[in-house]
């Protein structure tokens, strides 16, 4: 198990080096020069290039590169253009708000998708699964932008239950364990869990309908197990897969939730994304991108590594 | 002493999409530590008699009539702890295939000890060395190393000792073993049936041995029930199956496994196919693939005709020798 712990994680060295790679390209590409977000419109061709040297625009794009990445080892992740700030601080401030969003809707979404999945799994074709499945494809299909801003109606507008904006009483985005913060979390967390509620409730399903169907569950009744063993069991065989299913989604919620936090005003990473995005703020982006997609490799090995642990089925090598 | 086991006029119909009678007025005993052979072809209801047995029918779709009986308890009428304890406790099955009858995700060791510490009451540690005992006796080699193994990493032939140990691990009066050779290769199906008839004789409970092969029902029984249709068509010793088989089904069956069938393979001898069970028997079941039937044969079920003790056939025909029309 050490060995394949090791092996695992001298292999994400190469794709952390691919993420970053694509990270820098994909920002060069993108149209538009950053320079002319911040320069006064009546700079002069001198007053431009004096500004592209001092952010290091100026020099080959290998060499960027390498001086980017020199940087960024040492933390240093350059300064927003827009705000003059250092990339690092916005960003790890941003991703640290983005998980609290994201863990608070797993918190929410995973045991509700795993009971709601065995329930369907279970009661395979009846009215039990058939309402389950309902719920799954509505949860998944349902835009969650619009579920949002309806939930604001609802319970902010005119009920007045709950802030429908920011992180935390006047738009503060200083996190606290408090009710006054906490309240601000409900309705984003809430809105996005639903689609992954209806994803886990989906694979689990399936999971456990054919786990069911299989010889040994017979075999288990058959040596005297009870239905609470036997469902023990089935979980046992489903746990691999419906982890991994659950730690993509978490990165997809960490990711993914640009349009809900723009919806909420949270000032979470796909906030700071979109803005950097409109600002042509390359650093920041660049930042952003980058650390949200190391995050999603970090996922996907913790992931790989928890499934090998709990499956003997998986070659540990 | 009681009979270990006593069905008696057992039927069972499938609900559902479509109507199968599986089982039609079955009734069969067994006394302590008898081994019977339950011989035939695909179909003929064998998996349903021995699931019946361990109550292991779907409730809602099945129809079940008639009453099983083992050492004295009303089989069809328990349900919840007191049918947790029977199953496993009294009775306990061999499945056909090894490879997916054990959970993939648990070791052997502790699918044994689970059974042992639901039936004995036995702590984890208990369990497991009666569990090691178990993976000894059934001759597997290295058994403490092979107690923390998973079911995929052992051999078909390992496997299915494991089953075993398993299946005998709370001393059941009554072991159903459904076809427990069949998946495995010919020399390791040898090793198994010497190491179950051995077993046999350790640990002295009864055997139903579920078969398509006779030559596999004689090694291992000494009685033989054989099964057309959901019937039982003949009954009787082994020797007397064999010698002084009546039944033209059973004929049939001795007549393709002593002449060109190579142990092991299905029977296929026998011209025709046996009927779809959509509907309840009215006549001899076995009547338009019988070179012998008579047209009373197709009018009424033929009678059960006891020509010694505990010996049956149900054939019209089976008192007179019988010719060819
Ligand atoms: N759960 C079920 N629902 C509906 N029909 C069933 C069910 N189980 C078995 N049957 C039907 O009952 C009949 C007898 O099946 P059974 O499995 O007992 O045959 P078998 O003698 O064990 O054959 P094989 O040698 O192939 O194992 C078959 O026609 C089968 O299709
Ligand atoms: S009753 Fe008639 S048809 Fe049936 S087996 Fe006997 S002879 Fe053949
Ligand atoms: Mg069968």
């Amino acid at each position: 198990m050490l060995t394949y712990l090791l092996r695992r994680l001298i292999l994400v060295l190469p794709v952390a080096f691919g993420v970053s790679v694509i990270c820098f390209l994909l920002v060069q590409i993108a149209p538009g020069d950053p320079l002319t977000a911040i320069m006064p419109v009546d700079a002069t061709a001198e007053e431009q290039s004096a500004m592209r040297a001092a952010y290091g625009l100026d020099k080959p794009l290998p060499v960027q590169y390498a001086i980017w990445i020199g940087n960024l080892v040492q933390g240093d992740m350059g300064k927003s253009i827009a705000t003059g700030r250092p990339v690092a601080a916005e960003v790890f401030g941003a991703v640290q708000n983005s998980l609290l969003l994201a863990v608070s809707a797993a918190v929410i979404a995973f045991p509700i998708g795993i009971f709601l999945g065995f329930l369907a799994g279970y009661f395979r074709d009846i009215w039990i699964d058939r309402a389950v499945t309902a719920v799954s494809i509505a949860g998944v299909s349902v835009p969650n932008y619009w579920l949002g801003i309806v939930l604001v109606i609802i319970f902010s507008v005119n009920l007045g239950w709950l802030p429908s904006m920011g992180a935390g009483p006047g738009g503060s985005s200083e996190w606290q364990w408090n009710w006054l913060h906490m309240r601000h979390l409900i309705l984003p967390a809430v809105t996005l869990a639903v689609v992954p509620i209806g994803i886990v409730a989906r694979t689990v399903r399936a999971l456990a309908g054919d786990i069911l169907t299989q010889d040994f569950v017979q075999a288990l009744y058959a040596k005297g197990m009870s239905r609470a063993d036997v469902l023990r069991h089935v979980a046992r065989n489903a746990a691999a897969t419906a982890l991994s299913v659950m730690g993509l989604q978490l990165g997809y919620l960490l990711g993914g939730s640009i349009l809900i936090e723009t919806v909420f005003n949270w000032p979470g990473s796909g906030f700071l994304l979109s803005n950097a995005i409109f600002q042509r703020d390359l650093p920041l982006l660049q930042g952003t991108i980058l650390v949200l997609a190391l995050f999603f490799v970090a996922m996907n090995l913790i992931v790989d590594v928890a499934q090998a642990a709990i499956d003997p089925r998986i070659q540990r090598t | 002493m009681t009979d270990l086991l006593d069905i008696r006029n057992l039927s069972i119909r499938f609900k559902g999409k479509r109507t199968v009678h599986a089982i039609n007025d079955v009734s069969l005993s067994m006394k302590q530590g008898e081994t019977l052979a339950l011989l035939g072809e695909s179909g003929s209801g064998k998996s349903v008699t021995l699931k019946a047995l361990l109550g292991l029918l779907p409730p809602k779709r099945t129809e079940i009539k008639g009453a099983v009986h083992v050492n004295g308890t009303d089989v069809l009428s328990l349900s919840g702890k007191a049918l947790q304890r029977y199953r496993g406790g009294e009775v306990s099955m061999v499945f056909q295939e090894p490879a997916l009858a054990l959970d993939p995700v648990y070791t052997v060791g502790h699918q044994i000890a689970e059974a042992v510490m639901r039936h004995k009451g036995l702590s984890k540690a208990d369990a497991m060395s009666i569990a090691l005992d178990m993976l000894d006796r059934v001759r597997i080699p290295s058994a403490n190393r092979r107690l923390h193994n998973y079911p995929h990493e052992l051999s078909g032939g390992m496997r299915q000792r494991v089953m075993i140990a398993l299946a005998l691990a709370c001393r059941p009066r009554l072991l159903l073993a459904d076809e427990p050779t069949t998946a495995l290769d010919a020399t390791v199906q040898v090793q198994i049936l010497l190491l179950l008839r051995e077993l046999q004789k350790e640990f002295g409970m009864g055997v139903i041995f579920v078969t398509h092969d006779i030559g596999v029902a004689v090694e291992i029984s000494e009685r033989v029930a054989v099964m057309y249709a959901g019937q039982i068509v003949e009954e009787g010793t082994t020797r007397e199956i064999i010698r002084d088989g009546r039944h033209p089904y059973t004929q049939g069956l001795l007549a393709a496994n002593l002449h060109d069938v190579a142990r092991g393979e299905r029977l296929t001898a026998i011209p025709g196919a046996p009927p779809a069970l959509e509907t309840r028997p009215e006549a001899c079941s076995f009547a338009p693939r019988c070179p012998y039937a008579v047209a009373a044969c197709r009018a009424d079920l033929p009678p059960v005709i006891c020509p010694s003790e505990r010996r049956r056939v149900a054939c019209l025909r089976a008192e007179a020798p019988m010719a060819a029309e």
